[in-house]
């Protein structure tokens, strides 16, 4: 479904010029979770939002490679047509709720916007929002849906960013992130929301995230990414227990893990990852 | 139950006629101008030295130098400092004290009345003479060369800058960094004062003071002074404040440094660049508020070279057949140039120290 | 909402008071009503007739308190003066002896046809180039946008009219370069002229202010979402950047509207519009010390009522706000 070929991405001009993103491959399956792991500033986002080409340009370049979605290069898509792409066919959450809903409309006026875009069929707008947000597990949400974002929590908020993506059936869905905001309890209850839905309905994610504990029961696949590029590529299981680049072993061994007193966690010694 | 003796009418109106006698003099007394040009030079030294001592302070150095605009504009109102400089300082002579400035330009003659531009003859019907010389930008009405008279009004424009800045700067800068450190009642009573004189709208403000103090140079710099520390506090308060969160003041209390170390070494330094920037904006419009002042005749007083005063004698000149547009030209170019230049650089200023800004 | 505006007002009073004192010391401490007289009345003016000046304002009476004997210790010219801005009493002018309320009601109407108009049209103006320059987002045209901003901040408002004034006069002769009536579709001619000087003398500052606000709102993350769902560029600007950004400029705005009844100092000198500017012009002029007086007054009024207005407004367009 979709297939990234030997992407790169640089950002600014002249001298100041940095790539961002160094010749990745990656691919996802429809239905299928893939997570990206890496550390804060490897480039996660950006291979995130290019998928849409949502990076401001300038200063971001695609210098090289091809993004084909469904076999149509995005990058060379007319501004009509990634306009259908985004948020009908490939949906986002990302990793601040508290400032990724727009202050100023209520939570239903955010969601019909999705879906006036993207589902004008929808007649019965009150209803279907309602229907979203009681998937993601909002009580009383035909009520709730007329709060501002600042009525809700950090929990609460972040559901109604998935109940937002999901509301136009998208078939990738990219979470960037989607519980690094929350505390740790509301963390383990958005993340086990995802899975429930992803079962119930057939979506493909792309999960990001720098934290190798959370990825455990929900993806399939993990690509790690390290200065930009894509350093390990391989089932989850495959990864978890064997991995093979010293930078995965490394990140791996920052997990902490129940049981296991005694045990320092290890520090990432870049010196030697050249 | 104490009032004030009636004679403090009498007191207060000898002190008060002193002191604006002296302060609304066009021309101070002789040494003053000239140590006043020496110092501003020596602060402008000390500052660009100081400057270069900081991290903060040398990237801006190295981002400005990479910005052409800004330092077109640097260029320009460096000449018009320079220019300001010259008429400033004074020499007695003979006949009287002449500036520098007027000693260089001697050479050019006064006519009898108006001369257009590059003309050979007087600008009069029945009596079109020769002229003595030609005038790049012509005369006026008493056929004084208008570049000259042009150049000689900059005096006034960077005197208004200059000293109302030695008003309005440290008192903005010491009440605003006071309230900002001490908070408690210290911080009430700043911000009351503040509040209290930006209720009074500016314009009405400064008429009523200049009304009451006399024209001047001196009581327009007071005046200007008076409301101009109040921008200047609440910024300084507004960035103390944020400084204060950081641990390196916290850190510095720990080790016992003293309130007036943690003020001066400390906290003042990393405000600094926020002092010059406003310093230089805020000149522009000190420089245009002077001319609004002088034009509306509360500003500097009669016989004292100003773009305000200029440009207001000129509005007569517009309906004269034919029409001298010359002066009006020259003193709204001149302002202009000034003021855009001061506002280009203070511009650069904020991108060099802080480049994620917007304007 | 009820004890906000307690709270507030109560708030207002300490500042009033300074305002008070403030005028009354520079009007009659920093200089002496008897020096007061003689700027009015000329420097020739005899004894009797300052006398009789001061006398008719009573402003012949002890300063603070009076301790003269027989006479209550409150008719002191600070008590009167205070008692008398304390209940809306403004006075009566120096100069014509009319009553300043009458002065300045008359001159309210005229003002505000002038304010009013260039305020709205203004706004409109400076919103809408900002969000067209925050549109098109394109390095040459922002580079001189803001030049031209920058200009037209420079240029002092005199020289607008000047020029502005030059031109209409000798180049099209439709709109009349000076004057005033109150008669329907001739004050909508006379007011064309300053009405246009007062918008371009303002557009400037206003265009690079408002672009700089929009562009903060831009580089939010909520601006991402809205991308992200797939909404045009021109829809995020007009929806969510406008909205948003509309809110922000309420605090820099509605603080000035008030200021709209006090006219423009300049231009309705310029143009013999019998507003309160020119009021306060001519006032300079004479010197009327009673009339600046009054407008300090007046001015500082309107500032908190400015500041009251603009968190009204705040909390009537922001739904995180909420006045408690
Ligand atoms: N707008 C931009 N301009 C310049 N460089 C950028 C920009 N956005 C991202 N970068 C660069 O791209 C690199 C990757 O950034 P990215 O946001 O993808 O990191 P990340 O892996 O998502 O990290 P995090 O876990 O902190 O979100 C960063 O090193 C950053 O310097
Ligand atoms: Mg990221």
């Amino acid at each position: 479904m979709l297939s990234v070929r030997s992407l790169s991405i640089d950002f600014g001009s002249g001298p100041a010029r940095v790539q961002a993103v160094k010749d990745i491959s990656f691919s996802i399956a429809p239905g299928e979770t893939l997570a990206l792991v890496g550390e804060s500033g490897s480039g996660k986002s950006v291979t995130g939002l290019a998928l849409t080409r949502l990076l401001q340009e300038p200063p971001a370049v695609y210098s090289g490679g091809e993004i084909l979605f469904e076999g149509r290069n995005v990058l060379k898509m007319s501004p009509a047509e990634l306009r259908r792409l985004r948020g009908g066919k490939i949906a986002y959450v990302f990793q601040e709720p508290s400032t990724s809903l727009n202050p100023v409309f209520t939570v239903r006026s955010q969601i019909a916007e999705a879906l006036s875009l993207h589902r004008p069929e929808v007649s019965d707008i009150d209803a279907e929002v309602a229907r979203c947000l009681d998937l993601v597990g909002i009580v009383d949400p035909s009520k709730r849906m007329h709060d501002y974002p600042h009525q809700l929590s950090g929990g609460m908020q972040q559901r109604v960013m998935i109940a937002m993506a999901l509301a136009c059936h998208p078939q990738l869905l990219v979470a960037d992130e989607p519980t690094t905001a929350l505390d740790v309890t509301v963390q383990a209850q958005i993340l086990d929301q995802m899975r429930l839905i992803k079962q119930q309905i057939k979506m493909a994610m792309l999960l990001i995230t720098h934290n190798f504990g959370i990825i455990g029961g929900i993806a399939d696949r993990v690509a790690v990414m390290f200065r930009g590029a894509i350093v390990e590529h391989g089932s989850t299981a495959e990864v978890l227990h064997n991995p093979q680049h010293p930078y995965t072993k490394a990140l791996i061994g920052c997990i902490p893990q129940l049981g296991q007193r005694r045990r320092r966690l290890t520090t990432i010694d870049y010196s030697t990852l050249g | 139950m104490t009032t004030l003796p009636q004679d403090w009418f009498i007191k207060i109106d000898a002190l008060r006629s002193a002191v604006s006698d002296w302060l609304t003099r066009s021309f101070l007394p002789i040494w003053l101008p000239n140590l006043a040009v020496l110092l501003g030079t020596l602060l402008l030294a000390l500052l660009v030295w100081q400057g270069n001592r900081s991290e903060r302070w040398a990237t801006a150095w190295r981002r400005l130098r990479g910005d052409r605009l800004g330092q077109a504009a640097a260029v320009v109102a460096s000449l018009f400092l320079v220019v300001g400089s010259l008429e400033t300082v004074v020499f007695p002579t003979e006949t009287g004290s002449r500036t520098l400035l007027q000693m260089l330009l001697s050479g050019i003659p006064q006519e009898k009345g108006y001369a257009a531009p590059m003309a050979t003859h007087a600008l009069s019907v029945s009596d079109p003479k020769p002229l003595f010389t030609r005038h790049i930008l012509g005369t006026d009405a008493l056929g004084r060369d208008t570049l000259v008279q042009t150049l000689r009004a900059t005096r006034s424009a960077l005197w208004i800058g200059g000293l109302t800045s030695l008003v309005y700067i440290p008192l903005g800068v010491l009440l605003g960094i006071l309230a900002a450190y001490y908070r408690g009642w210290v911080d009430d009573l700043v911000q009351y004062l503040y509040s209290t004189i930006a209720a009074v709208p500016e314009i009405l403000m400064l008429v009523a003071i200049l009304m009451v103090l006399g024209k001047g140079l001196g009581t327009m710099s007071i005046a200007l002074g008076i409301t101009g520390w109040v921008g200047m506090a609440r910024l300084i308060r507004g960035e103390t404040l944020r400084q204060m969160e950081r641990p390196y003041v916290a850190a510095a209390k720990a080790m016992g440094q003293s309130h007036w170390k943690i003020l001066t070494r400390h906290l003042l330094p990393n405000v600094m660049h926020l002092i010059v920037i406003k310093f230089v904006l805020g000149f522009s419009g000190l420089v245009l508020a002077e001319a609004v002042l002088s034009y509306l005749g509360v500003g500097a007083p009669v016989g004292t070279p100003s773009w305000g005063t200029i440009i207001d004698a000129s509005r007569s000149e517009l309906s004269r057949e034919p029409v001298v547009w010359w002066n009006l030209a020259a003193a709204s170019f001149a302002l202009f140039l000034l003021v855009l230049s001061l506002n280009i650089l203070g511009d650069a200023l904020r991108r060099a120290f802080d480049p994620k800004s917007n304007t | 909402m009820f004890s906000y505006l307690l709270r507030r007002l109560l708030f207002f009073v300490p500042i009033v008071a300074g305002v008070m004192l403030l005028t009354f010391a520079l009007f009659f401490m920093v200089q002496s009503p008897k020096a007061m007289a003689h700027r009015v009345l000329g420097p020739k003016a005899t004894p009797k007739a300052v006398e009789l000046w001061l006398h008719n304002r009573g402003y012949d009476k002890p300063l603070l308190i009076n301790q003269i004997p027989d006479q209550p210790w409150h008719d002191s010219l600070f008590i009167s003066q205070m008692r008398r801005l304390a209940t809306f009493d403004l006075g009566r002018s120096d100069v014509t002896g009319r009553p300043l309320s009458e002065v300045f009601r008359q001159g309210a109407l005229p003002s505000l046809l002038l304010t009013v108009p260039a305020f709205l049209a203004g706004l409109a103006m400076s919103v809408g180039l900002a969000l067209y320059l925050v549109f098109i987002r394109n390095a040459a045209a922002d580079l001189f946008a803001s030049l031209l901003c920058v200009a037209l901040m420079s240029v002092p408002v005199m020289v607008y009219v000047i020029f502005g004034q030059y031109l209409v006069a000798q180049v099209f002769n439709y709109f009349p370069a000076f004057g005033f009536q109150l008669n329907g579709w001739s004050t909508a001619k006379f007011l064309f002229l300053p009405i246009a000087l007062m918008i371009v003398s303002g557009l400037g500052a206003d265009v690079r202010l408002f672009r700089a606000l929009f562009l903060e709102e831009l580089g939010q993350d909520y601006i991402r979402t809205a991308r992200a769902k797939g909404v045009s560029s021109a829809v995020v600007l007009l929806r969510h950047v406008l909205k948003n950004g509309l809110i922000n400029l309420i605090t820099l705005v509605v603080a000035s509207l008030p200021f709209l009844i006090m006219g423009s100092l300049l231009l309705e000198n310029f143009f013999g519009i019998p507003g309160l500017g020119n009021v306060l012009f001519t006032a300079i002029q004479m010197p009327d010390f009673a009339v600046v007086q009054a407008s300090v007054f007046l001015g500082s009024l309107l500032y908190l009522g400015g500041l009251l207005l603009t968190d009204l407004c705040y909390a009537w367009a922001d739904p995180r706000i909420r006045l408690h």
